[in-house]
């Protein structure tokens, strides 16, 4: 360790790129590349290989779902089955396929963003990523016990993840502890580089908003990821040990279990949310070829959701019977947060007003995020009227919104990434053609696969329920087809994705005409080691 | 041409026969003053966000249209204003303050349980609904009314289909009803959408809410809270009823349930004969138990027990202990207390049948004094 330090520190004093002596300047060959790597831009890549995986597993699972509600009455699989593959979907999309997708992005991106030669923990970096197979290894296995997987959905409310959920719990929350545990090292990580490898000159206000929305969301992550830990330990021992945190005849409390499940989860979604936002905020300016509107206001609307997201936890509680004050608190609290959100929606518009505006597909990708993801919003601020909850709570209304915001919102940001820096990862461009079809066949097919939930639960359909009355089976079909042709357009992405690894024109240094930022400043493929010696940063 | 295409499609789809009469596409305005309250706020706030997008969006497809390249469109230089950013904070600050006004007052309203005309207990339970008037001597369990052939597409689904129950819940029209909301497992969520009361069933905690219906007829809902396997299968069915039909209802009921308990209690002196005892036990356990321990007693290995072959069951020695799991149910799992839902008919007739059935040939038969004993606190 403290070799490889000095070594490094050698190379940094000396300013030197003639590295042949030493033997970090080149990738080792084969397995022990990818397995022992201390490079953040394999670290990234293996993140990004492993999120998708996790996308076609999670979303295998969604297909079950769609299948088994496309028509009323039990056809495919068995309730208990039923309420594993909702679980098991919510997890691994969730921790599984976003948050390993943005810690990708940010392994790859946020060094050459700010000028540093690699993230500021390799060692630790390796750990972080190759810990996640194994807890979703042991998650995914799980399905196959006696008894089942975990069936109580990725909310896991006590008493039914207690005293109530099968044998296999015991690993669900070790898969779940091994999960935190790589997020806080990834957190911890991105902290300590932004802090302290930026390039000099490189001050926060000049930092590229990615990185600032990165460094939000890690701070988020290192607060809420132990309340989770707490959380499933607490479960571990109602189950397991004989304590009663959520049982009521030993003097616990089940809404408690709530309280402190939300505690993490609300902040939890913004994590999912806040790096979209700086993707975009990287993307609408260069193909408006305009600088960001309001960068500033960026910067403290981004912190300012963060804080507020602390305290709005209960607003996924509001049935639970909280006191009248408390559900007014945190109704008011709520609608609060779309003020800066909605700061942010109208910088993006402004951005491109009066652009000279292009249309590459990370631009298409980003648009659409803008529309879809603010549609989802508009849902959210109506989830926030408490009364009207009432009649929203665990319908499919929760489950259009929700999606609204993961899907059209994370993944379509993630997708916008992707499509924008493929060409400095790969050092080729990507197949407009195929990747045009990939945007289209997404953008119509989530469509029709999302939004008609809205009426679904407008209409009373409950959610997480693997049969439904006979009212709500036409567009129970509808949205089924939608689902189908949604997941068949992600292939066409992997078609995309393996055409531009292998091969395809030649990327410049800088692609997009109207980039902005020290990535674009490095050759495509960006070297296997950037900025051992700090750029210069323009004052 | 665009827009020919777009109504085309359009009347196409709003024309499928199918969907005309069945398909409601909104929240419903309800029968009661609160309901018809949060009805006109989701109207409210669905109409600024509509309004809000029809802006946002609108700017944004002009610049799209307008500010492309292709068309020689040159970018500007601007890159902030202040003033422009305090006026979009706050304008949508003071949306925000319209919409909390109308929201608070109708949420206070919705929890304001005082002065109730009629107490109900709400009691959810892995997956039915258990309901209790309140001084008035009347309780029973509400089931799924759906049959098992239906759900798994055997036969013909009938028009309310998972929305059934055998016995609803009574109310009366125009008095305040107060819910008492609790659950005794898991947590569930009491919901009919035509109230717009939902409410959690918080297990060792009572939850309140309340409502005063102002149209007699026949209000669906269901569990609104994962609850389980069988959460989706636990409709919830109210019939409100003009004054004098409900206190009508209420003495029927009052007296029928009386004379149950007295039969009952004549039963203790009786010996049923085993053919009797299976016959009846096997409708009961049909209609209780095979959602769990399944229709053939082997159970779900891992998430439920056999009984076929098995355990307690088979074995002549373990007849109480039997007698005693179903009634009072095993602390810690899914099996839960029998003894305070089925007569002790039904329980003796069941027990006979689980040590009988699936080639447990014990050939014993449990009398309904067995099972009282029991019931009673007789140890084993
Ligand atoms: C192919 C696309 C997808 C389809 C068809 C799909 C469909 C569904 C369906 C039908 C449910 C069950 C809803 C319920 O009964 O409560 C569900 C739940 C969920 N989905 Fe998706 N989904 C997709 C993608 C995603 C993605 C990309 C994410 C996350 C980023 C996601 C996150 C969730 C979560 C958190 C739940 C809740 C699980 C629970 O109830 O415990 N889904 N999804
Ligand atoms: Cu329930």
């Amino acid at each position: 360790m403290t070799d490889t330090m000095r070594q490094e520190a050698e190379i940094d004093t000396a300013g030197c790129t003639d590295t042949e002596h030493d033997h970090h300047a080149y990738p080792a060959k084969g397995l022990k590349r990818w397995l022992f790597t201390t490079n953040h831009k394999d670290i990234g890549t293996l993140y990004l290989l492993f999120s998708l995986t996790m996308f076609f597993v999670g979303g295998a699972m969604a297909m079950v779902i769609r299948a088994e509600l496309f028509q009323p009455g039990l056809q495919l699989v068995e309730p208990n089955f039923f309420n594993q593959m909702t679980t098991v979907h919510g997890l691994i999309m969730v921790f599984g396929a976003v948050m390993p997708a943005f810690t990708g992005l940010a392994n790859w991106m946020i060094p050459m963003m700010i000028g540093a030669p690699d993230m500021a923990l390799p060692r630790m970096n390796n750990w972080s990523f190759w810990i996640l197979p194994f807890a979703f290894s042991l998650l995914l296995a799980s399905l196959f016990m006696e008894g089942g997987g975990p069936n109580f959905g990725w909310t896991f409310y006590a008493p039914l993840s207690t005293t109530y959920s099968p044998p296999s719990t015991g690993l669900f929350v070790f898969a779940i502890h091994i999960m935190g545990i790589s997020s806080i090292m990834g957190a911890i990580n991105v902290v300590v580089t932004i802090v302290n490898m930026r390039a000099p000159g490189m001050t926060y206000m000049k930092m590229p908003l990615f990185v600032w929305t990165w460094l939000i969301t890690a701070f988020l992550l290192i607060a809420v990821m132990p309340v989770l830990a707490g959380a499933v330990t607490m479960v571990l021992t109602d189950k397991y040990f004989g304590t009663s945190f959520f049982d009521a005849a030993g003097g616990g409390d089940p809404v408690m279990f709530q309280h402190i499940f939300w505690f993490f989860g609300h902040p939890e979604v913004y994590i999912m949310i806040l790096p979209s936002f700086g993707i975009i905020s990287a993307i609408i300016p260069a193909f408006s070829r305009k600088k960001l509107f309001g960068y500033s206001s960026m910067v403290y609307a981004t912190a300012s959701i963060a804080g507020l997201s602390f305290v709005v936890w209960a607003h996924h509680m509001f049935t639970t019977g909280m006191p009248v004050a408390a559900e007014l608190f945190f109704m008011y609290c709520t609608m609060l947060i779309s003020v800066p959100t909605g700061v942010k929606v109208f910088n993006w518009v402004a951005t491109m007003w009066r652009g000279s505006l292009t249309f590459e597909v990370p631009m298409l990708f980003a648009i659409a995020f803008i529309v879809l993801f603010t549609i989802g919003g508009f849902s959210g601020l109506m989830l926030a009227i408490t009364p009207a909850d009432f009649q929203y709570h665990d319908t499919y209304f929760v489950v259009a919104h929700f999606h609204y915001v993961l899907v059209t919102g994370a993944i379509f940001s993630i997708m916008a990434a992707a499509y924008y820096w493929l060409p400095k990862w790969t050092g080729h461009m990507f197949d407009e053609r195929l990747a045009h079809w990939h945007f289209w066949c997404s953008l119509i097919s989530v469509n029709i696969l999302f939004f008609p939930m809205h009426f679904l639960g407008l209409a009373g359909m409950p959610r997480r329920i693997p049969d439904y009355a006979l009212q709500f089976a036409d567009i129970n079909a509808v949205v089924s087809i939608g689902g189908f042709l949604f997941g068949f357009s992600q292939l066409i992405f992997i078609a995309v994705l393996v055409k531009c690894i292998r091969g395809g024109e030649k990327a410049a240094a800088k692609p997009w005409e109207g980039a902005e930022g020290l990535e674009w400043t490095v050759a495509s493929p960006a070297p296997y080691h950037t900025f051992s010696t700090p750029p210069k940063i323009d004052p | 041409m665009l827009r020919s295409l777009i109504a085309g499609i359009a009347s196409v789809l709003f024309s499928m026969p199918l969907m005309a009469d069945t398909m409601q596409l909104n929240m419903t305005p309800g029968v009661t003053a609160v309901s018809q309250n949060v009805y006109g706020l989701h109207m409210t706030i669905l109409y600024i966000c509509i309004a809000i997008g029809v802006v946002v969006f609108g700017v944004m497809f002009w610049a799209i249209f307008h500010h492309r390249k292709s068309k020689g469109a040159k970018p500007a230089s601007f890159h902030e204003s202040t003033k422009v950013e305090i006026i979009w904070t706050l304008i949508p600050f003071i949306i925000l303050i319209g919409m909390a006004i109308p929201a608070t007052k109708t949420l206070i309203a919705m929890e304001d349980t005082s002065k109730s005309d009629v107490t109900i207990l709400v009691t959810g339970s892995q997956w039915k609904w258990h309901y209790s008037y309140f001084n008035q001597d009347v309780e029973y369990y509400s089931h799924l009314a759906t049959s098992a052939e239906q759900i798994s597409n055997q036969r013909q689904k009938r028009d309310n289909y998972l929305l059934e129950v055998d016995y609803p819940l009574v109310l009366p029209v125009g008095q305040k009803v107060r819910f008492l909301i609790t659950s005794q497992d898991v947590i569930h969520s009491w919901w009919v959408p035509a109230f717009a009361v939902k409410k959690d069933a918080n297990p060792g905690f009572i939850n309140e809410a309340w409502t005063q219906i102002d149209k007699p007829g026949i209000y669906r809902g269901q569990c609104a809270e994962l609850c389980g396997k069988d959460h989706g299968f636990m409709p919830i069915v109210v019939i409100a009823k003009p004054q004098a039909e409900y206190d009508d209802w209420l003495q029927k009921t009052k007296i029928t349930q009386r004379k149950a308990r007295e039969e009952e209690q004549r039963l203790l002196d009786m010996q049923m004969s085993l053919d009797e005892l299976m016959a009846l036990g096997e409708k009961t356990y049909t209609a209780r138990c095979a959602m769990c321990h399944q229709a053939n007693g082997e159970g779900i290995p891992g998430a439920f027990p056999a009984l076929a072959g098995e355990g307690v069951s088979i074995d002549p020695k373990s007849k109480l202990e039997h007698i005693s799991v179903v009634v009072h149910g095993k602390a810690g799992t899914a099996m839960q207390a029998f003894g305070p839902q089925l007569s002790l008919k039904e329980l003796a007739a069941v027990i006979t049948y689980e040590r009988n059935a699936w080639g447990n040939n014990t050939g014993e038969s449990v009398q309904a004094a067995e099972v009282q004993a029991i019931k009673n606190g007789q140890q084993l």
